[in-house]
Parts: structure tokens; C-alpha cells; sequence
């Protein structure tokens, strides 16, 4: 029983070590190294031997000295075998075993005998394995984004491996895409059309969601159930079944190509969210306050504008926030509505510049860095509020 | 006086609630209705412009003659299509203005004029002057003259409000439009779309669930491709799978994993050879559906973590008295715990990615089998403009889509009793 855990853990970990070394063996060809093999096998064995070594060293040695020693081991191992990789590497590695050898020394020969030991070893594994395969699958992408609008035409073409980004040159040179996307796209002007449009958008829905919602929280009327079990119905249903009427309607109307189509789309189409959101939290609002603000014969109006509004500013400002990234991250109606060069939010003079494919693509991807930033800014500061709205509405993607 | 209390009350919802109800009506529910209508008509999307008599000034001084003036105005039907009825024009000019020659079809009275220009046909031009000479033999103001706008109003009929119906549509759509290839992209498309982001949501779920140092920055990241633009990821991953220069391709080749590179966007089939046994996967399908996964898995980790979180610690502490493994512990505390919001998932995911539109577009546009229904809504509407196919397709959708649900809530109805 021991041996057989013994063994199973050694694999185990062996294959963690391995997507450890592989993944950094990625970065660094990145960086421009020519690393042509993962060494999968040497790197297998390794990994094994020094799994077992630690569970039938155990406690003769101190953990920290362990795990310098097998670190310090492997890298002499892994720097002869490939040769010739500079400094810097070979420190990644020692770094990369320490955190591997420091992960495993919390396993012994007491707790390999234990019942079920196997499985909670796999289960920690997997555990490290999914944080480090995720947050590497999410990061690349984001990662390869801001590398290539730092690029020139000539070096993504010679070598697409290489992502090293040369700061000893010009900052000139090095944000000349941004420059060039400013000065000849004209991307100012869509940067001050996506903000009029996403910040329109937000206070039109607050305007018209924070009465709604206080009546569907408070006030009883006819047709209130009807009303709030609608709202969740309009909210699944499909933007593209809008598009084909919309668009007639508005070539019709003349409202194309303007800012007030979409803040009108816009508002329709973020309205039922906000309401239902907003309704939850009032709901939560004591009714004892609105009681004693009728007494001192409040309209309505006072009840929302001096006790629901400053009661729920969280709320409120989740909502708004929401609605701000849904407005600026909205694609399909301003392909649809714009054509117009002079009218085009971000995303669709991303788009239209794509369409183009003479554009090099580091103007592409400086494009894309300049949509993604700010909604990216946005969330982590204010991810405390936006990720229990989200749990509470689920925004519509 | 509690009744009329009551009566205040309501009127006063009305009143707060009326705003949202009327643009939420005329911007969804209308709209829906809208598309059943045009999906009956045969309507293409130059039928939708409405035909306008329009009027071009221009304003000429004539040679040695300075108190006269010539004004041209050229004429036309916007419509190459169709006729406008009773055109009627009108146009103002200074007080000192006396006109020379009145065309028959016009009058001019208190320095305005006024005319009666009958049907233009389709396509109408016509060049029309008047010559106008001032009392006082004060100069003329050219500008003046050129700001004043002439009005003018016609009548004709818009092709979306007469009632000539057709099924056509219907039947192009079903059985002209490869409409079972259709379908079946969709489904497979949304579906495999659907079950992947959950299985990676309880994966992540699961991961974040436990303690571990930078948990809440990972909570963050593991969110990041939900709440990015869509145009700006699909961009990225476009470069990163570019056959010719892109990065994995480029990685892949680096390590001698394959030989010749891959369009894992262009292309729609790849043999594969798994266990001796040949198949063809859809590979543009798969990496669309890939991207779909990875951009909505998001979704499905915050749902599940939170319900997580929720589950009672005491039941895990007895099952670790009981002595249960940590998959029994999986199997049979944490999975029966999060079905429900699965289950709910799985709709709402199903029902956004049977309608996902902007993914497919700007990865793939549609091509090398990664045809989609919604995709096809926008070609048949815009590429090939024609209107009212796009419609029948999007009505097509909206019909499937209530099927879905219908067929789901009864299966769902049916377990929830046999609980």
C-alpha cells in the first residue's frame, strides 16, 4: 500500500513538474530563445527521482536545505543537457523547482499511509495544475495583445516567436502604433463617441430604471407580477431576431449613423437588468423609512430622490457600472447601425480597420488594447461590487 | 379613504413605470412583431429607403442685367423604384422680389412660391427655373437667397405597410438554404458550447473554492475574457492562430509537434486518425466553439462558486468523520448541491449561444462551415440583401428557440416531481 502511493504520487507530481518547466519553457522562447524540445522524458524522470528522493529523505534533512539541494541538482542537470541558455533561464528554473520542491514537502511517509492519500494528492494537484493551466489559457491572449501593438510590421513577420519588447529604443518608437492609430484613424473621435454613447447610456437607465424599479419593489398595482415575470423573459431574448427590423425602422426614421439610435438601443436593451437588479436591493431597503417620509408627506418623488437613492448608492453604482461596460463592449448594433466612418464606436472602427487587410496588425491589436483597458481598469478596481451584481443579473453576453 | 389612497398608489406606479414600459415596447416587443410582418413580405433593402421629391437650389446672376436673377432648381424622385403622388413645393423669397413668367403650374402670392407638380415617376429629373426681378433695383443677396431650403412633399407608398403577403421566404428558408446543415452547425455549436463552459466553470469552481495565496486574483482573472470586448479577443485569437504568422502555430512548429502549419479558422475538415480509426472533426467549428467556451466559462465559475460557498461547511466535516474520499465527497455532496444552478445554466447559456452572432462574425464570418443561424440572419439581410429572408430565418429562430424551452421546462417539471 505504501510503495503503490508512493509511486502514484511521484507520478503525479512528476507531470506537475513537467507543465511547471513546459510553460516556462514557452515564456522563454517568447523572449526569443531557441529551445526546440520540452524534453519530456528527461524532464518525466527527474521530476520522479526527485518526488521519491523527498519522501525517503523525509525529515533528516531541514525542508528549506532539501530544496535547494534537488533545485540546485536539477538546474546543473537541465543547463547541461541544454546548453548555451543564458542567466536568467537557469535562475527561472531554480525558482520554478524551489516552488515545486516546497509544494511537495507537506507529503511524508505518515501521510502517504493514510486512507484516501492518493486522491487528496490529486486532488492538490489538480488544484495547481487548474491555476496554473488557467491562468496561463486566459493571461496569453491579454499577454500577446499589448507585445504586438508594441511590435514593428517587419519583426512580427521575421520572427513571430519572438515577444521581447526592445525599450532601449525610442518611446516614440515604441508606442508608434497608438501614435498612427491617433493621428490617422482618428481614434480619438471614436474614443469620445464610445464614452458619450456608454455614459448616455447610463444615466438614460438609471433615469428611467430607479423609478421602475421602485414601483415593481413597493408600490402595488395592476399588472405588477405580469410586469417583473416579463422583464426576465425580454431579458433572454435574442438581439439578433431586433436587428432586421430595427434597422428598417431606423433607415426609415433617418436615425442610422447617430449617437441617438444606439443610446436608444442601448437603453432598451440594458433597461430590463438594471430594473431587475435595483428591485432586489430596494426590496431590501426597511419600509419603516418610507413610512415616516409619508408621514412628513413626501411625494414620491422625495421618497426616491432623499431616501431610496442615498440608501442604495452601491447598488446603484453596480448597475452603472454594468450598464457602462455593456454600452462600451456592445458590438452587434453598431455594426449594424454604423457605416458612417465619422459616427463609428471603438469596437466597430476595430472592425472596420480589420476590414482593411493592408492594416498591420499592430494597429489591430494597439486598437484592441485601447477598448480592453479601460473596461478591464473598471472591473478589477471595482470587482467587489460588479461580481455580486453579476451573480445577482448575470449581464447579457 | 384608503380606497382613493389605493387609487394614488397605482396611478403613481403607472407613472414611475410608464418610461421603461414604452421604450422597452417600442425598441423589443415591437420590433418582434415587426419581423413577422416583414418576414411575409418579399422586401429587399433598397425597397426600404421612402421615396422623397427632392429639390436642388441653385441661384445664378444674370450677365448685365444686376436687379434680375435666374434660379434653378433640379428636380428628382429619390426612388429609382417607385412613383411619388401630388408633389407639392414651396419656397420664400425677400419682399422685393417680383417674378417674370409664372410657370402654369405655380403661383406666387406674398412673396411666396407655390406649385403643383403632379406624379413623378420613378427615377423623375427635371430642371425647373424661375427668373425673378426686384422692385427697388437694390443688389441681391446671393447668400440669402441660397439658405432659404425649398419645401417639398409628396405622397407615396412604403413597400412595409402594404399588405401583399407571401410565403416564400418560409420556403426558401427551409428548403433552399442547406436549412439541416444550418441546424446542425447551430447545435453543435451551442451546444458543445454550453456543456464545455460548465464542465470548465465546475473545474474552476471547484479550484477557487479552496484556499490557496492570490485566490482573489485569480477570482479576477479567471473573469477577464467575460467582461472584454468581444471584438478585441476575437482579433487577438484571430492573430494567434494565423496559420502563416501566427504564435501557436509558430509555438507547434518551434517543438516539432507538427509539420506544416494549421488554419484552425479557415479550414472545415481535418482527418484524424485515433486509434486506428479515421474521422473528420470540423475544425473551424471547433475552434470557434473553443473561443466560446473560453469566453463564457466565466459566467459558469461565478454561478457555481457562488453556490459553493453557500454549501454547509457541517456536511463536508461529516462525511470527513465518515471517512469519505474527497471524489465521494465531489460525487455525492458537491455535485447534487450545484445541479439546480447548472440546470438553470444550461438554459441561459443555451438560449445566448443558439443567438450568438458577433463570435462567429468576426472570427470566421461564417465561413468554412461555421455557418450559424444567426450568421445567416445577417447574410441573407445584408449580404444578400434580402430583407425579408432575414426575417423568416430570425423568426425561424425565435420558434426554436421556444420549442427549447418548452421541451426543457416540461423534462425539467418532470424530474422536479419525480423528486
Amino acid at each position: 500500500m505504501r510503495t503503490k502511493n508512493t509511486i502514484i504520487f511521484s507520478f503525479i507530481s512528476a507531470f506537475f513538474l513537467i507543465l511547471l518547466i513546459s510553460i516556462w519553457k514557452i515564456l522563454a522562447t517568447l523572449q526569443g530563445l531557441n529551445i526546440n524540445s520540452f524534453n519530456i522524458e528527461v524532464l518525466f524522470i527527474f521530476g520522479f527521482l526527485i518526488s521519491l528522493a523527498h519522501i525517503s529523505v523525509g525529515n533528516k534533512i531541514k525542508n528549506i536545505y532539501k530544496s535547494i539541494i534537488f533545485s540546485l541538482i536539477f538546474v546543473l542537470f537541465d543547463g547541461y543537457l541544454i546548453q548555451k541558455l543564458p542567466l536568467w533561464y537557469n535562475i527561472g528554473v531554480f525558482l520554478i523547482l524551489y516552488f515545486f520542491n516546497s509544494k511537495i514537502n507537506k507529503y511524508n511517509y505518515v501521510f502517504l499511509k493514510e486512507e484516501h492519500s492518493t486522491q487528496v494528492i490529486l486532488f492538490d494537484f489538480l488544484t495547481l495544475f487548474g491555476i496554473l493551466f488557467f491562468s496561463f489559457v486566459i493571461l496569453f491572449p491579454f499577454y500577446m495583445m499589448l507585445v504586438t501593438s508594441f511590435k514593428t510590421q517587419i519583426a512580427l513577420l521575421v520572427n513571430p516567436l519572438d515577444f521581447s519588447i526592445n525599450f532601449s529604443q525610442d518611446l516614440k518608437d515604441l508606442f508608434k502604433s497608438y501614435f498612427v492609430i491617433f493621428k490617422s484613424y482618428k481614434f480619438g473621435k471614436y474614443i469620445l463617441t464610445s464614452t458619450i454613447v456608454s455614459v448616455g447610456t447610463v444615466i438614460i437607465t438609471l433615469l428611467f430604471a430607479i423609478p421602475a424599479a421602485y414601483a415593481v419593489a413597493r408600490l402595488n398595482f395592476f399588472g405588477k407580477t405580469f410586469l417583473s415575470t416579463s422583464i426576465l423573459i425580454i431579458y433572454m431574448f435574442p438581439a439578433i431576431v431586433l436587428v432586421i427590423p430595427l434597422y428598417t425602422i431606423f433607415s426609415q426614421l433617418g436615425l442610422r449613423n447617430s449617437i441617438e439610435g444606439l443610446l436608444i438601443v442601448y437603453t432598451a436593451t440594458t433597461l430590463p437588468v438594471a430594473i431587475y437588479m435595483l428591485q432586489g436591493y430596494f426590496k431590501s431597503i426597511p419600509k419603516e423609512l418610507e413610512e415616516a417620509a409619508i408621514l412628513d408627506k413626501l411625494s414620491w418623488f422625495g421618497i426616491i430622490t432623499k431616501i431610496i437613492i442615498p440608501l442604495s448608492i452601491p447598488a446603484i453604482s453596480s448597475v452603472a457600472l454594468y450598464v457602462f461596460m455593456i454600452a462600451w463592449n456592445e458590438f452587434l448594433f453598431s455594426l449594424m447601425f454604423l457605416d458612417n466612418p465619422n459616427s463609428f464606436t471603438l469596437s466597430r472602427a476595430i472592425q472596420y480597420l480589420s476590414g482593411d487587410a493592408e492594416t498591420p496588425r499592430q494597429y489591430l491589436m494597439a486598437g484592441s488594447v485601447i477598448v480592453t483597458l479601460p473596461v478591464l481598469f473598471i472591473f478589477v478596481y471595482f470587482e467587489k461590487y460588479l461580481v455580486s451584481g453579476l451573480t445577482a443579473g448575470s449581464v447579457k453576453g | 379613504m384608503n380606497d382613493t389612497l389605493a387609487n394614488t398608489e397605482k396611478k403613481t406606479a403607472y407613472i414611475l413605470t410608464l418610461p421603461a414600459v414604452a421604450i422597452v415596447f417600442a425598441i423589443i416587443l415591437f420590433p418582434i412583431f415587426a419581423n413577422i410582418w416583414i418576414s411575409f413580405k418579399e422586401v429587399e433593402l433598397k425597397d426600404i429607403r421612402i421615396p422623397e421629391p427632392r429639390a436642388k437650389k441653385i441661384v445664378k446672376s444674370i450677365l448685365e442685367e444686376p436687379s434680375k436673377i435666374k434660379i434653378l432648381y433640379k428636380l428628382r424622385n429619390s426612388s429609382l423604384l417607385q412613383e411619388i403622388r401630388d408633389v407639392s413645393f414651396k419656397d420664400k423669397f425677400p419682399k422685393n422680389f417680383k417674378i417674370e413668367e409664372l410657370d402654369p403650374r405655380c403661383n406666387f402670392k406674398n412673396s411666396t412660391l407655390k406649385c403643383k407638380f403632379g406624379n413623378w415617376p420613378a427615377k423623375y429629373r427635371e430642371n425647373f427655373n424661375v427668373v425673378f426681378e426686384t422692385n427697388d433695383e437694390s443688389e441681391i443677396d446671393k447668400k440669402a437667397l441660397k439658405s432659404t431650403k425649398p419645401k417639398l412633399k409628396g405622397t407615396s407608398d412604403n413597400i412595409l405597410l402594404n399588405t401583399n403577403f407571401t410565403l416564400k421566404n418560409f420556403k426558401k428558408v427551409l428548403f433552399e438554404n442547406e436549412f439541416l446543415d444550418l441546424l446542425l452547425t447551430t447545435f453543435y455549436y451551442t451546444f458543445f458550447g454550453t456543456v464545455g463552459s460548465i464542465i470548465f466553470g465546475i473545474l474552476t469552481a471547484q479550484m477557487v473554492n479552496q484556499k490557496f495565496y492570490g485566490r482573489t486574483f485569480m477570482r479576477s482573472v479567471l473573469l477577464f475574457p467575460y467582461v472584454a470586448p468581444v471584438v478585441a479577443l476575437a482579433y487577438t485569437w484571430e492573430l494567434l492562430l494565423d496559420p502563416n504568422s501566427g504564435t501557436l502555430n509558430s509555438l507547434l512548429l518551434n517543438y516539432q509537434i507538427i509539420e506544416t502549419p494549421i488554419n484552425l479558422l479557415g479550414q472545415k475538415y481535418i482527418e484524424l486518425n485515433i486509434l486506428g480509426f479515421d474521422f473528420k472533426l470540423r475544425l473551424a467549428l471547433t475552434t470557434v466553439i473553443m473561443f466560446e467556451i473560453w469566453r463564457y466559462f466565466p459566467l459558469a465559475f461565478l454561478f457555481i462558486l457562488a453556490r459553493l460557498q453557500a454549501i454547509p461547511k457541517e456536511l463536508y466535516e461529516a462525511a470527513d468523520v465518515d471517512g469519505a474520499s474527497p471524489f465521494q465527497k465531489f460525487f455525492k455532496i458537491t455535485l447534487p448541491q450545484i445541479t439546480a444552478v447548472i440546470s438553470i445554466l444550461f438554459m441561459i447559456r443555451f438560449i445566448w449561444n443558439f443567438n450568438k452572432f458577433e463570435d462567429v462574425f468576426l472570427l470566421t464570418g461564417g465561413a468554412s462551415g461555421t455557418r450559424t443561424l444567426p450568421i445567416n440572419v445577417y447574410q441573407q439581410g445584408f449580404a444578400i440583401s434580402d430583407i425579408g429572408m432575414g426575417s423568416a430565418v430570425s423568426i425561424v429562430i425565435v420558434v426554436l428557440l421556444l420549442l427549447f424551452m418548452f421541451f426543457y421546462f416540461k423534462l425539467l417539471g418532470k424530474r422536479v416531481d419525480e423528486n
